[in-house]
């Protein structure tokens, strides 16, 4: 089961996710166009590219955007969620080795103790994105099933990942549950909405390069975003 | 059903279309009729397919029902943080099910639809700001208008709008002869206290071309005097068409995309035939977008830009004032508290934020000028835009829309409000009328005028 599931189990997820990840990048954009969404990319690319990196940095530095500081408290737990998601796994000792044995390279690697606080946060990250959804009437008309199916598919990594880590139980069992769910949120990526992670640029430098071209940055006026 | 008389599918072509829907008073029969409109599924599928390309299609699909954006509607806050006032979920229940239903919906949720986008948006485009996606509702309420224009779920004003549009090229009946004798006669009744004034029609090869908003003819004549006193003193060398001379667009409201073309294509081929340097356009928000800011590319100008440079009212009062052109009375400033909105039309959509302060930097004496809160790019609507003033069947909803604004007024503790905007000028007209709190308003060009030292051989000669 093990070698399976790190083997060609593996294999196929990475390419079907990280390929369907590109083919999802690609596709958006083929599907702009510059006389529906009124935005003129091409010929006004140089105004464009400086909007739209303003608008992506604006969204992803902490407190850079109005948004995020008028909202600190949503602001530290959604930015501690996302860099516990995206770097825990990438950086895990672990999951180096296991890059090492199969690729012969290796990234530098998390202490352990950084490691689980990171881990630690995404799930209380996660915890609290999902009580919001509860409590807060504007975030509950909204939210569907769907939204918290994601969010179990995209915890659970780190749910099996410490059960293991602290070897409570079978070890056997729930490493094997942890690669499996990693593999499913790896799956998921492309064909649900955690296509975001790659979508999330694309539709900001979209709205970026439509700021930067007509709506203000050709009057040399920069969004305050 | 079949399509009623007034409530249809087809838009208006002929003066006669127009007058009988026009008589239909308040849009009885027609939105009777409306109960009964069929919705042509098939096609509805087919325009989606067609127009929602990347953009619109991500936007619907990575939303995260975060919330984020529900604080940054206006109209979430003003009607008690009701959820169903969540930018997301206005769009979702409305543009979101229509697509996930491949356009097979009924006449209920069509207008179900109609109230929403055009009673629940003003197409302000703010909470783009607070989306960390970009997603932004005032863009896809304005496709959305588009597809509910092309079934006939439209609010009856709106239809009639853009039936002005089509039948005369201007959002009132005002027809070539008129426009032209309004400029006529604006000249003569001014030419006593401004010698030499002029408003001279269709001079090829000016500097400047000027175009207006059909309400200045029609309801506010003495605003195309005051535009010729100003160009009059800074010595500017202008003209207006006279054809081709209406900027605004209620089409661009109704959704109504074909019209919308059609009337920015009229105000170019001016552009064209009288080959001025530049345009300006009068003080108003989204006649600056019908026709600068979107009307490129409803033109199909891949570049964007309209034929020659095209400025807002604002931009050229603050260059006339900077280069001297203007010069203010330093006694003469305004030395009350002032406020100033700023219209999302062309400030949020062009990034006009600085000129308008720069103009009250010369005509506010300083220490009298207060910001409302929040301002520039982050200002809320006045409460009225995007169509909203003129529906009669949305009064309600737009009245409570106007606290906002009110409140922020009240805030800056000011009891001018200055509006280079039309649309915003009504609605803080109405907001006055409605709330009772005591405040004036005003354009910018009366101002000024008021305020302007004159210099001496364009003063009348004293008997
Ligand atoms: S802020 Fe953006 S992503 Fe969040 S609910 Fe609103 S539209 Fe959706
Ligand atoms: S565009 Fe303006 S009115 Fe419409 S949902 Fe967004 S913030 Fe509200
Ligand atoms: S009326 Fe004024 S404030 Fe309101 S949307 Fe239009 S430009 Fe903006």
């Amino acid at each position: 089961m093990y070698d399976f599931l790190t083997g060609p189990m593996l294999w196929a997820t990475f390419i079907v996710s990280f390929g369907g990840l590109l083919v999802r990048s690609v596709m958006y954009v083929k599907g702009l166009s510059w006389q529906l969404d009124r935005v003129a990319y091409r010929p006004q690319m140089k105004y464009g590219i400086r909007g739209g990196l303003r608008s992506i940095l604006a969204f992803i530095i902490p407190f850079r955007a109005r948004l995020w500081r008028v909202r600190p408290g949503f602001t530290l737990i959604f930015f501690a969620f996302h860099i516990g998601l995206l770097v825990t796994p990438i950086f895990l000792e672990a999951h180096n080795v296991m890059l090492k044995n199969a690729f012969g390279i290796s990234l530098p690697t998390l202490p352990t103790g950084l490691a689980d606080v990171l881990a630690w946060t995404c799930l209380a990250g996660g915890l609290f994105l999902t009580l919001r959804r509860i409590a807060f009437p504007e975030v509950r008309i909204i939210t569907t099933f769907y939204d918290y199916l994601l969010l179990v598919i995209t915890v659970m990594p780190f749910i099996t990942g410490l059960i293991a880590r602290y070897e409570m139980g079978d070890y056997n069992f729930w490493l094997a549950a942890h690669i499996l769910s990693g593999e499913i949120w790896l799956l998921a990526l492309p064909f649900t909405k955690l296509s975001h992670v790659v979508l999330f640029f694309m539709s900001r430098m979209q709205l970026g390069m439509d700021y930067g071209i007509k709506r203000g940055g050709m009057k040399g006026t920069d969004m305050a975003w | 059903m079949p399509e009623g008389k007034f409530c249809n599918k087809t838009p208006i072509n002929t003066e006669e279309q127009l007058k009988a829907t026009l008589g239909d008073k308040g849009g009885k029969q027609y939105y009777e009729e409306m109960n009964h409109l069929d919705v042509d599924s098939d096609k509805l599928w087919a325009a989606i397919q067609k127009t929602m390309k990347s953009r619109t299609k991500t936007w619907l699909e990575i939303c995260a029902h975060c919330g984020l954006c529900a604080e940054s509607c206006f109209l979430y806050q003003v009607n008690g943080r009701v959820p169903e006032q969540v930018p997301s979920y206005k769009i979702q229940s409305t543009l979101g099910v229509m697509v996930k239903k491949k356009g097979k919906v009924d006449n209920e949720f069509m207008q179900m639809c109609m109230e929403t986008a055009w009673s629940k948006c003003t197409c302000c485009n703010r909470c783009g700001m607070y989306c960390p996606h970009g997603i932004d509702m005032g863009v896809m309420f304005s496709y959305l208008r588009g597809l509910l224009y092309s079934q006939g779920f439209v609010p009856w004003e709106l239809k009639i709008g853009s039936g002005m549009h089509r039948v005369y090229r201007a959002q009132m009946d005002v027809t070539t002869e008129d426009w032209v004798e309004t400029c006529e006669w604006m000249a003569e009744e001014n030419e006593e206290d401004w010698p030499g004034l002029e408003i001279p029609v269709d001079k090829v090869g000016a500097d400047i071309m000027y175009t207006c908003n059909a309400r200045e003819p029609k309801h506010y004549p003495e605003d195309i005097a005051e535009a010729a006193i100003l160009f009059h003193v800074a010595g500017e060398n202008w003209t207006v068409p006279s054809e081709g001379w209406e900027q605004t667009s209620l089409s661009m409201f109704a959704g109504d995309w074909e019209c919308c073309k059609d009337n920015v294509l009229n105000v170019y081929a001016a552009l064209e035939r009288l080959k001025p340097k530049r345009a300006i356009g009068t003080e108003c928000g989204h006649a600056h977008r019908a026709t600068v800011i979107e009307g490129p590319y409803w033109a199909g100008r891949p570049d964007g830009q309209p034929p020659v440079p095209y400025i807002h009212y604002v931009e050229w009062l603050a260059e006339a004032l900077r280069t001297g052109k203007l010069k203010i009375d330093p006694a003469k400033r305004i030395k009350e508290p002032v406020t100033l909105q700023d219209s999302c039309n062309y400030v949020r959509n062009q990034g006009l934020k600085n000129v308008t302060r720069e103009i009250i930097s010369y005509i506010v004496e300083p220490g009298y000028f207060v910001e409302m809160a929040p301002n520039r790019e982050h200002n809320y609507c006045c409460g009225g835009g995007g169509g909203f003033n003129g529906i009669g069947l949305y009064r309600e909803q737009r009245n409570v829309a106007l606290r906002k604004k009110m409140e922020q007024i009240l805030d800056t503790g000011a009891k001018l409000v200055i509006a280079p905007c039309h649309n915003c000028w009504d609605a803080i007209r109405d907001l006055e009328e409605e709330y009772k709190i005591g405040i004036r308003w005003s354009f910018l060009k009366p101002l000024v005028i008021k305020m302007l030292d004159v210099p001496e051989h364009l003063r009348p000669t004293e008997e």
